[in-house]
């Protein structure tokens, strides 16, 4: 155990594909580590009776394979975590999915690895998943692998073959960046070169995998990293204390230092760090502290304390590398919550610059991204973050993407470096404001949304309240979507990611013309409530109205004006808005109008109502 | 013989945990069951906050046939950190007389502890609770998320849990979801005992190896802690010197006969065990696949 104190804890996951023997390794290394107790191999044996793969002889792979369905299927779903030690030290292993509808998965077991075991099968040789596995492995940041030729044992221990895989598998990783690769001719199900040398494989001049475990060294922290510390809370509990909670993610920090917090970039100074009864001489990476500071500043959730002498980058625009993990696919443009350590905001892809094949590496051309696929893009974030390369510091520069409505987290990413683009154009402060522009035409600007089916009655409603503010001398515009597809859009088709783009560019040019102090009527079908979310949130408090012109398909699909569901029932019109593409109802519209059932004059007459626009 | 480092990393783990969930939290909760597990999440609770009280109350869901000693315990750490306690008790459950011997081990764990939980977090409408489950527990613990996300109704769904990559957990919930949240996910038994002797955490004297009555039953010794227990006709309790690895409702706790009466001894013996600490715990092997049936209906 004292070893154990000097070597670390050591985080490794197994992959590969499915079949290459994964849990049965995994269950091979907690068996004869000692580490599956008497009830627990009486359960096994019990176990491999009844879901057994390997006919009489006990199935260790079932150590592992934890859910009911996956014991049913012989398979493993999920990222299960096993914890083992030895005389050296302690052990964390993800056992990871084979299956490539999991991948996301097997990210996950990646993500905080430090080595990776990748199985390959003697018989088959690197497969597709090998390929794609090792890809994962280098984008999460691990740099050590052990290609495992599994099961070699049933080819007859030829060296051969063990050279041939591990050549195919040098030539193919090359190019991914990997500090070391040790390859192992193993069998998971005999034992063979797992924990004691085998005598099946005299040419074999290589480590077992337990010897190769027990003396890794972890990559050190970089020697003499500066201090960054993210903010999870402040501690409050009288006016006496005020304490910054937080784990250290680089650096070390003393009482006395000289700290900043960004990105407001307010200097001050470490006055104590305090964790349970004591207070604490120095405090390093990995460590969970509350420390007080010299001066009272402000300082919150989100926030980051760094070294004064070497602060990190501040910024908000990005190149990133992009996993997704969702059924739904990536829409550029649409607004998604980013998550980078403890400071969110909103955030959207704004290119992406190209899908990477991950089979071969290439670089392809994409509008979106399907689950599972890789991808280098650009992220436009609606304020600044304070960030390293994910190459320098996982938690610095690892974030995910959370859907803004469903809250199911839709990518991982990691941070390559700042966009220049952002700090070099300057948005122009300009004399005359937008109060400034309002006053003079004496109306308080505004944005009404119309969303409704096709043939709800937007664009009538719309064009009766123009008239009426018209009449009233108020200055307005109408933004109609078959309008402004004619001009601004006329390069967007219909498919999902296109007509998210074109709810982006009108929200910009409403947004744009309510500083010159419109009033702005936007009649579009806007079918998603997250676009429309992403529009509201371009404008301050107030200022924006979401009307929902509510009527039922049916309704519609009779009045039919242009004839358009007609066309799409005969299937000449692709993706149209409730017959082949869902249209999302607004959840809280400011004004809910029933179109069906009322003349659009009185409809219009009840948003006006709604509207108070004299400045 | 403690490996100070590795529970450093992983007590900083564990309080990073609670500081997340919190952060993310409209009405938190912690579980105290006055384990050893729940013991060492009351201490790094306590730990993390300070000098703040943990910004929650612990909630007991009180089967009525906990050990005696147990619930003395669970008084007293209450009164000692100053925290709010609240213990619940399904109380149609009790009216129907359900037990553990008349009711069988598996519909008596429904009602008096899920069902009775849910019924405490509805009441009180938690939306976070925090949970001392370890991945080393059991197989289908092994696959469970730090941040376990719970469909309306407390459902956990295998396959609907969300990916989570570094330490970077995704605490949004709409208002009729939770989150169950483990931050002693990554603990062994062993690192448990060791940090309990480590922080000097004061934990329920049934750990300890005593001179106690017990009564045979399925391959295991249970304790005769009051006279609800019946016995067979002729059955005499017997004294035999005995502590508990894990402890649940005493009808259901299997003690291991023991001489380890110090932690100490209690470390070199669970470094040397062979087999699993819920061994004892008869609800585990009732029925196939059992911990995943049971967590999917909204057991802890």
């Amino acid at each position: 155990m004292d070893a154990a104190t000097g070597k670390g804890t050591l985080r490794f996951i197994t992959c590969g594909s499915v079949d290459d023997g994964k849990s049965t390794l995994i269950g091979r290394l907690l068996f004869d580590a000692k580490s599956i107790l008497d009830d627990q191999i009486q359960a096994l044996v019990n176990d491999s009776r009844t879901y057994g793969t390997q006919g009489e002889r006990i199935d260790l792979a079932l150590l592992v394979d934890g859910l009911q369905a996956e014991r049913e299927q012989g398979i493993t779903i999920d990222v299960a975590y096993r914890f083992f030690a030895t005389e050296q030290r302690r052990f964390v292993v993800a056992d990871t999915p084979g299956h490539e509808e999991y991948t996301r998965n097997m990210a996950t077991g990646a993500s905080s690895a430090q080595l990776a075991v990748i199985l390959v099968d003697a018989r088959k040789g690197v497969l597709t998943q090998t390929r794609r596995h090792s890809r994962i492995v280098a984008m999460m940041g691990i740099r050590h692998v052990v290609l495992a030729v599994n099961k070699m044992d049933l080819v007859r221990y030829d060296r051969a073959v063990f050279d041939r895989i591990d050549a195919q598998y040098r030539a193919f990783a090359a190019d991914l960046g990997f500090a070391s690769i040790q390859s192992m001719a193993l069998s998971a199900l005999e034992g063979d070169n797992v924990f004691t040398a085998s005598g099946n494989t005299p040419w074999y001049r290589g480590p077992t995998l337990m010897s190769y475990l027990n003396a890794f060294e972890i990559d050190a922290p970089v020697l003499a990293a500066s201090f960054r510390m993210p903010v999870q809370s402040v501690n409050r509990p009288n006016a006496d204390f005020r304490g910054l909670c937080g784990r250290v993610a680089q650096g070390e920090v003393r009482p006395g230092d000289r700290i900043k917090v960004l990105p407001s970039s307010v200097q001050t100074q470490i006055a104590s760090i305090v964790v349970w009864q004591e207070e604490l001489e120095a405090a390093a990476s990995g460590d969970s502290i509350t420390v007080t500071l010299r001066d009272e500043v402000a300082v919150g959730r989100g926030d980051m304390l760094v070294a004064a002498d070497d602060p990190p980058e501040v910024a908000d625009q990005f190149e990133a590398r992009l996993l997704w993990m969702s059924k739904q696919p990536l829409l550029p443009g649409r607004a998604y919550l980013f998550k980078l350590n403890t400071q969110e905001v909103t955030a959207s892809v704004t290119d992406i610059k190209y899908r990477e094949d991950i089979d071969s590496g290439s670089q392809l051309a994409a509008r979106t991204l399907a689950l599972n696929e890789i991808a280098r893009v650009n992220l436009s974030l609606a304020r600044p973050v304070v960030f390293a390369p994910y190459s320098d510091n996982r938690t610095l520069g690892g974030f995910i993407l959370i859907d803004k409505l469903s809250f199911e987290t839709v990518a991982a990413g990691m941070l390559v470096f700042a966009l220049r683009r952002a700090s070099n154009i300057h948005w122009q402060a300009l004399t005359i404001d937008r109060a400034a522009r309002a006053a003079s035409l004496r109306q308080s600007p505004r944005c009404i949304w119309f969303t409704g089916l096709s043939g709800s009655g937007k664009s009538t409603i719309a064009n009766l309240l123009e008239r009426r503010l018209h009449a009233q001398g108020l200055h307005t515009y109408l933004l109609d979507g078959d309008n402004v597809r004619h001009g601004l859009n006329r390069d967007l088709g219909f498919t999902e990611a296109e007509r998210v783009e074109n709810i982006r560019r009108v929200a910009e040019v409403a947004k744009l013309m309510l500083d010159a102090g419109l009033i702005v009527l936007v009649s579009f079908i806007s079918p998603f409530r997250a676009d429309r979310e992403m529009a509201r949130s371009l404008f301050n408090e107030g200022e924006f109205l979401e009307v929902f012109v509510d009527a039922s398909l049916a309704a519609c699909e009779q009045r039919d004006p242009k004839g358009l569901y007609a066309k799409a029932r005969r299937g000449e019109l692709k993706n149209f808005t409730g017959i082949d593409s869902p249209y999302e109802a607004p959840l809280a519209p400011e004004v809910h109008l029933q179109s069906t059932s009322t003349a659009p004059e009185m409809l219009a007459e009840q948003i006006a109502q709604r509207l108070e626009i004299k400045p | 013989m403690i490996d100070h480092r590795g529970l450093r990393e992983l007590e900083s783990e564990s309080i990073e945990i609670l500081r997340e969930a919190i952060a993310g939290a409209r009405r938190p909760v912690m579980m105290y069951s006055t384990g050893k597990d729940s013991s060492v999440m009351l201490h790094m609770a306590r730990k993390a906050f300070y000098p703040a009280q943990p910004p929650f109350p612990l909630l007991h869901v009180d089967t009525t046939w906990k050990f005696r000693e147990m619930v003395n315990h669970r008084d007293r750490m209450a009164a000692e950190s100053g925290m709010e306690l609240i213990v619940h008790t399904n109380q149609e459950g009790l009216a129907a007389g359900v037990d553990p011997f008349t009711h069988g081990s598996s519909y008596y764990t429904d009602v008096m502890k899920t069902q009775a939980l849910k019924q405490a977090l509805d009441q009180h409408q938690f939306d976070v609770v925090l949970g001392g489950a370890r991945r080393d527990e059991e197989k289908s613990r092994a696959k469970e998320r730090v941040f376990s996300f719970r469909a309306a109704g407390h459902r956990w769904e295998p396959k609907a849990q969300r990916p989570e990559l570094w330490n970077l957990y995704n605490t949004h919930i709409h208002s009729d979801e939770s989150m169950r949240v483990f931050p002693i996910s990554n603990w062994t038994e062993l690192d448990v005992w060791q940090y309990i002797a480590q922080e000097d955490i004061p934990i329920v004297a049934l750990y300890f190896a005593r001179m106690r009555p017990v009564v045979q039953r399925a391959g295991t010794w249970i304790m005769r802690d009051d006279e609800r227990l019946p016995l067979a006709p002729g059955e005499v309790p017997q004294m035999r010197k005995v502590r508990f690895r894990t402890l649940g409702c005493y009808p259901l706790s299997g003690a291991i006969e023991s001489e380890a009466s110090t932690l100490d001894q209690i470390i070199a013996e669970t470094f040397a065990a062979r087999s699993s600490e819920r061994q004892g715990r008869l609800i585990d092997s009732d029925q196939p696949g059992s911990m995943e049936k049971k967590k999917q209906e909204g057991y802890f």
